[in-house]
C-alpha cells in the first residue's frame, strides 16, 4: 500500500535562474505530499540534463534563462509532460498555448493562482497528453528565423549559431547538421528545419539537402541532368533538377543586385 | 539665392526705398543739368544699382561680423565699395554719352563730368549702407534659426527624458522584484521589508532626478547602487560590481539616468545569461576638460540576447547629441567575453545649460 502511494507521486522539476523564485515554488509545493520535487535547475543546460535523466511528469519552467531559454529547452526535450511556464514576461503566452502548455503563471502570482495551475497540471497528467508536435516550428515567434539551432546529444546540449551551419542532410526522422567538420543529429524533418532557416541564407538544393549559400564555391555538372555544389571545405552535395533551378534563380538575383 | 529675390513683396518695399534716393540725386544734379536730363540719368542708374547692392549679401555672408577680424571686414567691403562706386560712375558716364546722341540732351555728357566725384562718393556710401542693411538681415536670420534650433533641442530633450523614464522603470524589473518580495515574505520577512524599502527608495530617486536638467555623477552613482542592491537580492552572488570612480569626477554634472540604463543592460544582456554570473565594472576619470566613463561587463558571446542593446544605446546617443552636439560620444565594443560601453562628455562643473 505504501509502495503504491509512493509510485503514484507526481515527479516535478523546477527550472528558474533565480534562487528566490525556486524557493517560492518549493514553498507552495511543500503542502502537496503527492508531489515530489526531483530536481531544481538554474539554467537551460541543467534543465535538459535533469529532464532527460529523471523523466519528470511536471515541469515548472522559466523562459528567460542563461544558455538556453525555456522554449529551446522544450525543443530539445519535447512536450510529452505537463508544462507550467513561470515568467514575468506576458508576451510569450501565445507561444506557450501553441505548444499546449498546461498553464502560464505571471510573476508575481498568488497561492490560489498557483493551486489552479497545479490542478490543471494534475488533470492533464490524469488524462491524455497531446501528441508531441513539430515543436521547432511553433516554439518560434512568428515571422522570425532562427539565430541558432540547439541539438541534444544524450544529456549534453550543443548550440549551433546558424552562420556556422554548413549544410543539413535528411536521415530518416533525423537531420544531420554539419558544422566545422562535425555532424550533429537532431530529431526533426528537413522540411521543418527549412521553415526556420532564413531563405536568403539557406537553400533547399535537394530533397535531402539544405545548404548554407555562403559556403558554396562552385556548381559543377555531374551527369547529363544532374549537378553538384562544391563547398568551401571541399564537400560535394548533389543538386536536384528543381534545386538547380532555385539555385540559378538565387544566383541571378544576387547578380542583379 | 538672395532672400529678397524670392519674396516679391519685400523686394517691392526695398525698391520703393530707393525712390527718395533717386529723387535726392536728381535734385543734386539738377543745378547743372535740366531736370529731365538729371532724371533720365539717375532713375535707371538707381534702379540698376539697387540690384547691384543686393550682391553685398554674398560678401556679408562670407565675412560674418562675429567671426571676421576688423581689418578683413574693412578691406573686403571698402574694396567692394570702391569698385562698385567706380562702376556706378562709369555707368552714369556711358548713360550720359548715350543720351547725348539725342538732340534734346545734347552736351549732357560734358556737363556731367563735374559730378563724377559726387557720383562716386554716392555709389560708395550706398554700397556701405547696403552692407549695413545686409548685416542686419543676416543677424535677424541667424537669430530666427537659433531660436528654432533651441526649440527643437528642448523638445528632443524632453522627449528623451520621458523615454528614459519609461525605459527606466522596466516593468519586468518591477515584476521580478515584486515576485522576489513575495517569495521572501514566507521565509524572511525582514528581508522582504528591506527590499520594499530599497525599491521605494529607487523609484523615488528616479522620479526626483529624472526631472532635473543635470545631476552630479555622485547622484547617479547613488541611484545605480540602489538599483544594484535590488538586483543583488535576485541574482545573489552571480552579480558583482566594481567601481573605480576618480574623486575629481564625482562633482561633474551629467544628464540624469544616463548611466543607470547601461548598468541595467549589463545585467539583462550580460550577467543574466551567465549561470555563474559575472562582474560589472564602472570607471570614470577626467582628462582636462572631458570625462571618460567606461561600463564593462562579462557576457556570453553565444547568447542571442547578448548584443540586443541597440535601442537603449540609441536613446543615450541621441540624448548626448541633443545636449552636447559633437562634444560627446558613445562607443561600444567587445573584447572576448567582455562587453564595453565607453562614454566621453565635456567635464561640466556648474551644470550650465549647454
Amino acid at each position: 500500500m505504501m509502495n503504491d502511494a509512493a509510485e503514484k507521486k507526481i515527479r516535478a522539476v523546477i527550472v528558474d535562474d533565480e534562487d528566490l523564485a525556486r524557493q517560492m515554488l518549493r514553498e507552495f509545493l511543500s503542502s502537496h505530499a503527492e508531489i515530489e520535487i526531483v530536481a531544481e535547475c538554474a539554467n537551460g543546460f541543467e534543465a535538459v540534463k535533469a529532464v532527460t535523466e529523471l523523466k519528470p511528469d511536471l515541469l515548472f519552467l522559466d523562459i528567460q534563462m542563461p544558455k538556453l531559454d525555456g522554449f529551446e529547452v522544450l525543443e530539445l526535450i519535447g512536450t510529452d509532460r505537463a508544462i507550467v511556464f513561470v515568467t514575468a514576461f506576458d508576451e510569450y503566452a501565445i507561444r506557450a498555448f501553441d505548444i499546449h502548455a498546461v498553464d502560464y503563471l505571471l510573476k508575481p502570482f498568488s497561492a490560489d493562482r498557483f493551486e489552479t495551475a497545479l490542478q490543471r497540471g494534475k488533470e492533464r497528467l490524469g488524462g491524455k497528453l497531446p501528441a508531441p508536435s513539430e515543436l521547432s516550428s511553433s516554439a518560434r515567434p512568428p515571422a522570425k528565423y532562427s539565430e541558432r539551432i540547439v541539438v541534444r546529444d544524450g544529456a549534453r546540449v550543443h548550440i549551433i549559431p546558424i552562420a556556422k551551419l554548413d549544410y543539413a542532410e535528411a536521415q530518416d526522422d533525423y537531420v544531420a547538421l554539419s558544422t566545422a567538420g562535425k555532424k550533429h543529429l537532431k530529431q526533426q524533418t528537413i522540411s521543418s528545419l527549412e521553415g526556420v532557416l532564413d531563405p536568403t541564407l539557406f537553400l533547399r538544393i535537394h530533397r535531402s539537402y539544405i545548404v548554407n549559400l555562403e559556403r558554396v564555391t562552385k556548381i559543377e555538372p555531374y551527369s547529363k541532368d544532374n549537378h553538384v555544389v562544391v563547398l568551401s571545405n571541399g564537400t560535394k552535395l548533389p543538386v536536384s533538377r528543381s534545386g538547380y533551378a532555385r539555385l540559378r534563380e538565387f544566383l541571378d538575383q544576387t547578380r542583379a543586385k | 539665392m538672395h532672400p529678397l529675390l524670392t519674396h516679391p513683396r519685400q523686394l517691392g518695399l526695398y525698391l520703393l526705398a530707393w525712390l527718395p534716393l533717386a529723387a535726392i540725386l536728381t535734385h543734386s544734379l539738377s543745378d547743372g543739368l535740366t531736370w529731365a536730363a538729371a532724371a533720365a540719368i539717375t532713375v535707371p542708374l538707381c534702379l540698376v544699382y539697387a540690384f547691384v547692392c543686393l550682391a553685398a549679401w554674398y560678401p556679408c555672408r562670407a565675412t560674418p561680423l562675429e567671426k571676421s577680424g576688423f581689418l578683413k571686414l574693412l578691406l573686403t567691403h571698402l574694396t567692394a565699395a570702391a569698385l562698385l562706386g567706380t562702376y556706378w560712375t562709369y555707368q552714369a558716364k556711358e548713360l550720359a554719352i548715350g543720351l547725348a546722341h539725342w538732340s534734346r540732351f545734347a552736351g549732357v555728357d560734358q556737363r556731367l563730368t563735374k559730378y563724377y566725384p559726387l557720383l562716386w562718393i554716392t555709389g560708395v556710401l550706398l554700397y556701405v549702407m547696403s552692407v549695413t542693411f545686409h548685416y542686419v538681415l543676416l543677424a535677424e536670420q541667424a537669430a530666427r534659426e537659433a531660436q528654432g534650433r533651441a526649440l527643437q533641442a528642448q523638445v528632443l530633450a524632453r522627449d528623451a527624458e520621458l523615454k528614459a523614464l519609461r525605459a527606466q522603470v522596466n516593468p519586468h524589473f518591477l515584476f521580478n522584484c515584486l515576485h522576489s518580495i513575495s517569495a521572501l515574505t514566507a521565509t524572511d520577512a525582514a528581508k522582504a521589508r528591506e527590499m520594499c524599502i530599497l525599491l521605494a527608495d529607487f523609484l523615488r530617486t528616479t522620479l526626483r532626478l529624472g526631472g532635473k536638467e543635470t545631476i552630479t555623477l555622485e547622484e547617479e552613482l547613488v541611484l545605480i547602487r540602489g538599483y544594484l542592491a535590488i538586483e543583488k537580492v535576485r541574482f545573489g552572488a552571480r552579480l558583482r560590481m566594481e567601481e573605480e570612480v576618480h574623486n575629481d569626477t564625482t562633482r561633474l554634472q551629467l544628464p540624469p539616468l544616463l548611466l543607470q540604463p547601461l548598468i541595467e543592460n549589463a545585467i539583462r544582456h550580460g550577467i543574466a545569461n551567465l549561470p555563474e554570473g559575472g562582474v560589472i565594472r564602472l570607471s570614470a576619470q577626467r582628462n582636462d576638460d572631458a570625462v571618460s566613463i567606461l561600463v564593462e561587463n562579462s557576457f556570453d558571446p553565444d547568447s542571442p540576447s547578448s548584443l540586443k542593446t541597440g535601442l537603449g544605446l540609441d536613446n543615450i546617443r541621441q540624448r548626448l547629441h541633443t545636449r552636447y552636439g559633437g562634444d560627446a560620444s558613445i562607443s561600444v565594443r567587445t573584447e572576448g567575453n567582455c562587453f564595453l560601453v565607453s562614454l566621453r562628455l565635456p567635464a561640466d562643473e556648474n551644470g550650465v545649460k549647454a
